[in-house]
């Protein structure tokens, strides 16, 4: 029994461990129903502890949200998602399988995870359309685009999800021309074209209108189930639309997790929020 | 504003991008590109050729030179705006990659001189010079024409890469990569200006005789080459225009304005630019080989910093991001330091530094945006 | 007629009552060094080299260094010193107008020179002027011959001056090397021991070999003399690249030091700050130029007017270029480094009009000049000496302003939020110009420096450009710290280069390191860390 396990233990070592599936994003393996897994995740700046040994599981077709005062981490965290930033230690698997301390960004952005910065970033001389065409899943290699074609269906798909996000009418102006409110918008349909399995958003609903952020708060509601969705976001209004779980991070660690009432009558929350 | 993505003709609805790329000239674009051709192909060789010298009309030898010169200048400047005005990467080694090519086709041009030379060796002139015997091993088969020319295309393109994978992979940008590119192009300098290097010291490569056969000095081989030099600006304008209109070309600018969101949605930048890079090393190493049959010389000055900067400015004169741009500046810059070099030969560097001022506070989109911006302005005021 | 004749005959007489005495030198000697072959002078110049009678030693002095200047004539056997206007025939003190007939200057070839100096210093060993004896045993620690040996042992026995005495004890026994008694030689090769000078290295050498070195044990000795010299060699040799290299570093760290403030603290790429150290190195030249012409007696001093002369001068060129061009660029680095560089290209032009396109001659005070003998191969130039000490100093200044003053805090305030800066109410505007000034500034007192050991010319900013880059680089943006260890680092590591595959290769070779560093470290040797790291 040991013997079989330390075999498998020498295939998986090596430079192969943890990307055995990278290009297949169809095996994530969400077989325990988890589909991220934080494990005592620490980063330290210059001896400043951004994250202290950070556990976080999200269920597949989840809607988190997560709180907390600034500086608590939630960046950060987003960059160890997506391996902007490396941790000092602990482990981070999305599934069963992937460990997302191995993988560049692109190898993640690939197998499944998409993110939204907390400042929107589009690409600003190109049109909404070809933000959305260059988000689009499909091979992103250097030959592929130097010889890549718009087929009929994916037209349709860039349309249809133009119509999702309210930009069918500023779908061939600059992205650069588009209000705050839009070029959020237009930053989640890039999320979308890219069919992840996991979003992680940040601030979503940042510069947005009240009109604005409950339509977001809508579209998010009704991507729960087919994705997995982060969302960090101090508007708790907004919060309370979603109306998932929330997590509330503080110095680098999770402070508290459960619904939205549990976590506001939580006296330890309530100092961390007006405590100080 | 990257002019090349958004001035083509807006087209109705929602066009896929197979439709943009059959079109990636504009029509006028064709047409000058057509004159262009005609011009050079035609009407250069049989001015030069077959009017007398004495006609008002006759294209002198000198000109052909210096056109052809510039020429090759403007295909470099055209190399340079892929790197930098699409790829937001500004090189200053570019100059580097042009000596290669022209050294390694210089090297063939030494070997056709033969026994012509001063010490009537087989070898060439400086090696006999510093009393060696043989050929050292990268000189073998220079000989040959096609060994020379797949060495102007692989050399650079091999340098290229091999910093290229290293720098970029790092994720060094801006002006890092600015000044390591310098200094990659002031080392190669001091080596070639060695003479155990094996590439005539601070000479260079000069005398040349022959070229395929034919004497290089001969007003055929001066026409053909300089139509040669002609045919492959305009392939390249045409397959560049093509480039940038690709998803390719649009990948490579989002990675310009914003390199982090390009790796969250799943492209590793690492290969757009290696690509984007290599290929214009190379595009620089054909215009040095072509420039060297022309021009006639080679040596480690053509390495040297300031050389490459000086290809920068050709671009930002013109206009970066526009395709049409550095052509323009490659010639206005060029026929303006021939101009000031024979009149006020002490202006010069006055003027240029200058132009790098002028252009750089006043100039962002050089003389293509400003020639747009003149263009709105009498339409608005229509 | 008969008046003509009567008149020479006075004259003749006239000269004859002025002549000098006969010389006291033996007439065989003299005869010897007139008429003689080579050989026969070698030998009556290294009898002369032994004179000890107070009288005799001034007269052979004299007559050695006639016959080094080529002041010594011969005609047969007779020997004629040259005076101002005149001859004096040595053997009988007689002054004559002109030479005799035939009369030729005694030929000195390369071996009678050798022997010359080395007699000249062995006379010198009898001077009652301890300076005058040290320097004559220093010149004979080069080569003495054995055939001075018996002087050097005199001057030995009647030397009372500690250091000179071990002087002359490295010198005696490197004359005894050529002994043939083998049991001198021996004792001379272990006294050699002790010297560490390359020279003695090559006389030693010979006596390992047993095809010159008959006994073995002289031999033996000579082998174990050769290891301890080598090894004091090398320790020199080591010392010396090592000082080289930070004499290097420290010219890299003034030239780099205005470029942490400009570049590292404000993110402007200044590709004209080769040419605020050219500013400089003119400064200094002018102020010598106005020095020579206005105070000659104080020329030597003119160095240190050139110093503020310079910050002020280079600093003004700085703030001029920050309000007109720079000031308009903030933010857009690769413009920035466009403009500059044209910025730099009229500076050079400018320096090529009003001071000619050729170097200019900037000469170092005598105060600077000659320096530190630590060892016998390593001698510590004053000049570089100094510039190191005034590099320390300038980094001292620098890091005073920057950490202990209202300036440095609005500057390192400005650069770390300038929204906010503007905010509190600092004046970002004139810190942005002041700052730019004090980087601009040090870079003229590099340049200073520079003039001291450099060419001064129009295009000597430009070699320095690509290298002050590189230690900013290397050493890490925004790090004072960072840059000095970068830039003595990367100093002394390029002299060991240079020493080890010459100094093209040295540069080749440096530059591959850094590109490979950055590859690994790409924020330099002091990395921030953190979210905005990459930014």
């Amino acid at each position: 029994m040991n013997t079989l396990v330390e075999e498998r233990k020498q295939e998986w070592e090596g430079e192969t461990q943890g990307l055995a599936h990278m290009l297949k994003p169809g095996e994530l393996d969400l077989s325990h129903g988890v589909i991220l897994y934080l494990e005592d995740i620490s980063v330290s700046f210059d001896g400043f502890k951004a994250l202290n040994k950070l556990n976080l599981a999200i269920n597949t077709g989840e809607l988190r949200c997560i709180i907390g005062p600034n500086g608590a981490g939630k960046t950060t965290m987003m960059d160890v998602i997506t391996g902007k930033t490396r941790p000092d230690s602990g482990t981070a698997f999305f599934g069963q399988t992937l460990d997302l301390t191995r993988m560049s960004e692109p190898q993640i952005a690939h197998a499944g995870i998409g993110r939204k910065f907390q400042k929107p970033t589009v690409f600003e001389q190109l049109s909404a359309f070809e933000n959305l065409e260059l988000a689009m899943k499909t091979d992103k290699g250097v030959w592929a685009s130097l010889l890549a074609r718009l087929s009929r269906e994916q037209g349709d798909k860039i349309a249809a999800t133009l119509e999702r996000i309210r930009l069918d009418k500023e779908a061939d102006r600059p992205a650069g021309l588009l209000s705050h409110g839009q070029k959020q918008w237009l930053e989640i349909g890039m999320l979308l074209m890219q069919e992840p399995r996991l979003l992680l958003l940040d601030e979503p609903v940042a510069g947005m209108t009240d009109d604005e952020t409950m339509r977001t708060a809508e579209l998010f509601v009704s991507l729960a189930g087919q994705h997995s969705l982060v969302v960090v976001e101090h508007d708790m209004a907004f919060v309370e639309a979603l109306g998932g779980k929330v997590t509330v991070l503080c110095e680098g660690s999770v402070l508290a997790e459960g619904d939205l009432a549990t976590v506001q009558a939580d006296p330890r929350v309530i100092e961390v929020y007006l405590g100080r | 504003m990257s002019s090349a993505t958004l001035s083509a003709p807006a087209p109705a609805g929602r066009v896929p991008v197979t439709l943009r790329l059959a079109s990636c000239l504009e029509r006028k674009a064709w047409i000058s590109l057509g004159v262009f051709l005609a011009l050079s192909l035609v009407a250069v060789p049989v001015l030069h050729l077959l009017v007398p010298p004495e006609s008002a009309f006759h294209v002198s030898a000198y000109a052909i030179t210096l056109i052809g010169k510039i020429m090759c200048y403007a295909l470099v400047a055209v190399a340079m705006d892929l790197i930098w005005g699409y790829g937001g990467i500004l090189s200053l080694g570019h100059g580097l990659f042009f000596a290669l090519g022209g050294y390694a086709f210089g090297m063939y041009l030494m070997r056709g001189i033969g026994r012509d030379g001063s010490y009537g060796s087989d070898l060439p002139d400086f090696m006999v010079f510093l009393d060696w015997k043989e050929l050292p091993w990268f000189w073998l088969g220079t000989d040959s024409f096609g060994w020379v020319a797949l060495l102007v295309l692989a050399v650079p393109a091999l340098v290229a890469f091999v910093f290229g994978y290293f720098a970029f992979r790092s994720r060094i940008k801006g002006v890092y990569f600015s000044i390591i590119t310098q200094a990659l192009t002031y080392a190669a300098m001091l080596l070639f200006f060695r003479n155990e290097t094996g590439f005539g010291g601070n000479n260079g490569f000069t005398d040349f005789k022959r070229i395929l056969g034919y004497d290089i000095t001969a007003p055929a081989t001066r026409v053909v080459l300089f139509g040669l030099t002609a045919l492959v600006l305009a392939a390249t304008l045409v397959g560049s225009a093509w480039l940038v209109k690709s998803k390719f070309g649009r990948v490579l600018a989002a990675i310009r304005d914003a390199e982090s969101r390009v790796m969250f949605i799943g492209y590793n930048p690492l290969g757009y630019k290696l690509a984007i890079w290599v290929l214009s090393a190379v595009l620089c190493g054909i215009a040095g080989a072509l420039y060297v049959p022309q021009v006639g010389i080679i040596n480690p000055g053509e390495m040297s910093p300031a050389n490459s900067i000086e290809i920068a400015i050709w671009v930002a004169v013109g206009g970066r991001a526009s395709l049409i741009g550095p052509v323009i500046g490659a010639f206005t810059v060029n026929l303006a330091k021939s101009w000031f070099t024979v009149s006020f030969p002490e202006y010069w560097l006055f003027f240029l530094g200058l132009l790098f001022i002028v252009v750089t506070l006043y100039l962002p989109q050089g003389l293509v945006g400003l020639w747009k911006q003149l263009l709105a302005r009498k339409g608005g005021t229509a | 007629m008969c008046r003509s004749l009567l008149t020479l005959l006075f004259c003749l007489w006239a000269w004859c009552a002025q002549a000098a005495p006969p010389s006291v030198l033996e007439p065989a000697l003299l005869r010897q060094l007139a008429a003689g072959d080579s050989e026969a002078r070698i030998g009556a110049i290294q009898q002369l080299a032994g004179s000890r009678d107070p009288a005799r030693v001034g007269e052979a002095a004299q007559l050695l260094q006639a016959l080094e200047e080529g002041s010594l004539f011969a005609a047969g056997e007779r020997l004629f010193l040259m005076g101002e206007s005149d001859y004096r025939e040595l053997a009988t003190g007689a002054t004559l107008a002109e030479l005799p007939e035939g009369a030729d200057g005694v030929m000195v070839n390369n071996r009678i020179r050798g022997v010359l100096a080395n007699a000249r210093a062995a006379l010198a060993l009898a001077d009652p002027d301890a300076a005058v004896r040290r320097a004559a045993a220093r010149e004979l620690q080069t080569n003495a011959a054995y055939e001075l040996e018996p002087v050097l042992a005199a001057a030995l026995a009647g030397e009372q001056v500690e250091d000179i005495r071990a002087l002359l004890v490295l010198a005696h026994a490197q004359a005894n090397l050529g002994n043939p008694d083998a049991a001198a030689r021996l004792a001379a090769v272990r006294a050699l021991e002790a010297s560490a000078s390359p020279n003695t290295r090559s006389l030693l050498l010979p006596l390992t070999d047993p095809a010159l070195e008959a006994d073995a044990r002289v031999r033996e000795q000579a082998a174990r003399s050769l290891k301890a010299i080598e090894s004091s060699l090398a320790l020199g040799e080591t010392l010396g690249s090592v000082f080289t290299g930070l004499s290097l570093g420290s010219i890299l760290l003034l030239a780099a030091l205005g470029l942490a403030i400009t570049y590292g603290v404000m993110g402007v790429i200044n590709m004209a700050h080769g040419e605020l150290l050219m500013v400089g190195a003119y400064s200094a030249y002018l102020m010598q130029s106005l020095f020579r012409s206005q105070f000659p007696a104080l020329e030597d001093w003119y160095l240190l007017a050139a110093v503020p002369v310079a910050f002020f001068t280079a600093a003004a060129v700085g703030m001029l270029m920050e309000r007109t061009v720079i000031r308009w660029l903030y933010g857009r680095t690769l413009e920035t480094l466009l403009a500059t560089w044209g910025l730099s290209l009229i500076l050079i032009q400018a320096a090529r009009v009003v001071f000619g396109a050729q170097n200019v001659e900037v000469a170092n005070p005598a105060w600077m000049s000659g320096g530190i003998t630590l060892l016998p191969n390593l001698i510590l130039p004053w000049n570089r000496v100094i510039i190191i000490g005034f590099a320390l100093f300038v980094l001292f200044l620098v890091w005073v302003l920057m950490n202990r003053t209202r300036l440095g805090m609005f500057v390192r305030a400005v650069t770390q939020n300038r929204a906010m800066a503007g905010c509190v109410g600092v004046p970002t505007t004139r810190i942005d110009t002041l700052a730019f000034g004090l980087g601009a500034g040090i870079a003229g007192l590099g340049g200073v420096a520079l003039s001291q050991i450099a060419n001064v010319g129009p295009d000597m900013g430009q070699g320095y450009i690509v290298d002050s880059f590189m230690v900013v680089v290397l050493g890490g943006v925004g790090q004072l710290a960072g840059a000095v260890w970068a830039a003595l680092g990367l100093g002394v590591v390029t002299k060991f280069l240079e020493g080890w595959a010459g100094a093209v290769i040295a540069k080749i070779a440096v530059l591959v390191f850094i590109i490979i560093f950055i590859q690994k470290r790409p924020q330099g040797i002091f990395a921030l860390k953190g979210r905005f790291a990459d930014q």
